[in-house]
């Protein structure tokens, strides 16, 4: 009965929300109130009704959006029946630089994976500016949602979220092991599997966001907070940037490698691709983490 | 008006349709979120469509493997590489909206784009 009212009241607040009333003040995000909220006079429900310009401009806006986005997929489908057959092996993307990346690149970077070989040698550059996207974007969500958490949230911190769910609790307590050994393994493996540094950090992110959903901030509190995550997140960039700076001062010349690479198919081979990946993994988890976090509470 | 192969390259028409529904929902709906969604499906096409590139029928994924390590064997690594660029840079920017879309409901407390502008204005 009593969640049976819950549920309706949800779908009553889903239905609000959707059909844009916005009169009533929903919890959506836990904002304390405004005080332009305070002082707003109540929206007049007819104040788009009386405004014809308004309706008729909606209107062709509308009609215009939808003859713009038709017109677009026709010109697309027109240039797509031009494009050489799907699946073919002579056509133009298949030409000498992936020739080069699949028939030196064993030799050159010593990974057997060849895109692992390919983003973390050939292109090592171009993943350090993804992590670095990741890091700017993460401080970007820092800078707009940080805030100190309120006194209520201080004492308990999941105010919105159901507490201690038995379900939650023995599911995250099977997953999250092996989710993590998983996650380890991918990244670990990234230059000799499918895989690496983003989809394993990715796992173990997903992994540690499950342990919080299920309980709560003073487990993860323990050795998670914001020094962490600065810890994780800087050190591997710097090291990142210093292991492929050093092709700067070999003569510039990226395609030479100084390491030594091992015997391609161990685990202790190609070079630096190893460590660079476990670098970008550690970002990611640690990325995905604070976006989960800073969404959530504004806190680690 | 049309070549002759759209339907074998149906996976890339398929892309082309997702990229429609992407960009008719960011045009037409007016709610932040349902624009963010629709800007991901977007997204989503692009993926599609850079990874159909690089299919080559009946090859292996380019994981060197029975130790064939000729062109002829795998399919075309690169586009795979550049989807991976593309997902890190949505993922970011898609953080980066959803944490503006907060902060403007926290101040205007709605997620309309007209009402937005309209409290805005007011405030002027």
């Amino acid at each position: 009965m009593k969640a049976g009212k819950k549920m309706k009241i949800s779908i009553d607040r889903l239905r609000a929300w959707s059909e844009r009333d916005t009169d009533r003040d929903y919890p959506f995000i836990p904002a304390e109130k405004s005080p332009e909220k305070e002082k707003r006079e109540a929206p007049d429900p007819n104040r788009y009704k009386n405004a014809f310009e308004i309706r008729a401009f909606q209107k062709v806006y509308n009609v215009f959006s939808v003859v713009f986005c038709l017109t677009l997929i026709a010109v697309l489908l027109i240039t797509i029946s031009y494009l050489p057959r799907f699946g073919e092996a002579g056509n133009p993307a298949n030409n000498e630089v992936e020739q080069r990346y699949i028939e030196a690149g064993l030799e050159e970077t010593g990974a057997v994976n060849i895109v692992a070989g390919m983003i973390l040698d050939y292109r090592a550059f171009d993943t350090f500016g993804e992590s670095c996207v990741l890091f700017t974007a993460v401080t970007c969500v820092f800078i707009l949602l940080k805030k100190k958490p309120t006194d209520a949230e201080r004492e308990n911190d999941r105010l919105y979220e159901p507490k201690n769910d038995a379900i939650l609790q023995t599911a995250a307590a099977v997953v999250v092991p092996f989710g993590i050994l998983f996650g380890i393994y991918v990244i670990l493996n990234g230059h000799l599997s499918a895989g690496g540094g983003f989809s394993g950090g990715a796992v173990l992110g997903a992994c540690l966001v499950l342990y919080l959903l299920a309980f709560g901030f003073e487990k993860t509190e323990r050795f998670f907070t914001e020094r962490t995550f600065r810890f994780i997140t800087v050190i591997p960039l710097t090291f990142y940037c210093l292991a492929k700076s050093y092709s700067f001062f070999t003569g510039a010349n990226h395609l030479e490698s100084h390491i030594p690479l091992g015997t391609p198919g161990a685990i202790l081979s190609s070079g630096l691709i190893l460590p660079l990946n476990i670098c970008v993994g550690m970002v990611v988890a640690c990325t995905m983490y604070a976006f989960y976090c800073m969404f959530r509470k504004g806190s680690f | 008006m049309f070549g002759t192969n759209l339907l074998a390259n149906f996976e890339e028409v398929v892309a082309v349709i997702l990229f429609g529904i992407g960009f008719s929902t960011l045009l037409l709906h007016r709610n932040l979120i349902k624009k963010i969604i629709g800007l991901n499906i977007m997204d989503t096409a692009v993926y599609l469509f850079l990874a159909s590139m690089g299919y080559i029928e009946g090859r292996l994924s380019p994981i060197l493997q029975n130790g064939a390590t000729g062109q002829e064997a795998y399919i075309n690594p690169i586009p795979s590489g550049l989807v991976l660029t593309g997902i890190v840079v949505s993922v970011s920017v898609t953080a980066m909206m959803l944490a503006l879309t907060i902060r403007l409901y926290q101040r205007y407390h709605t997620l309309n784009l007209d009402e937005i502008y309209m409290f805005a204005q007011r405030e002027k």
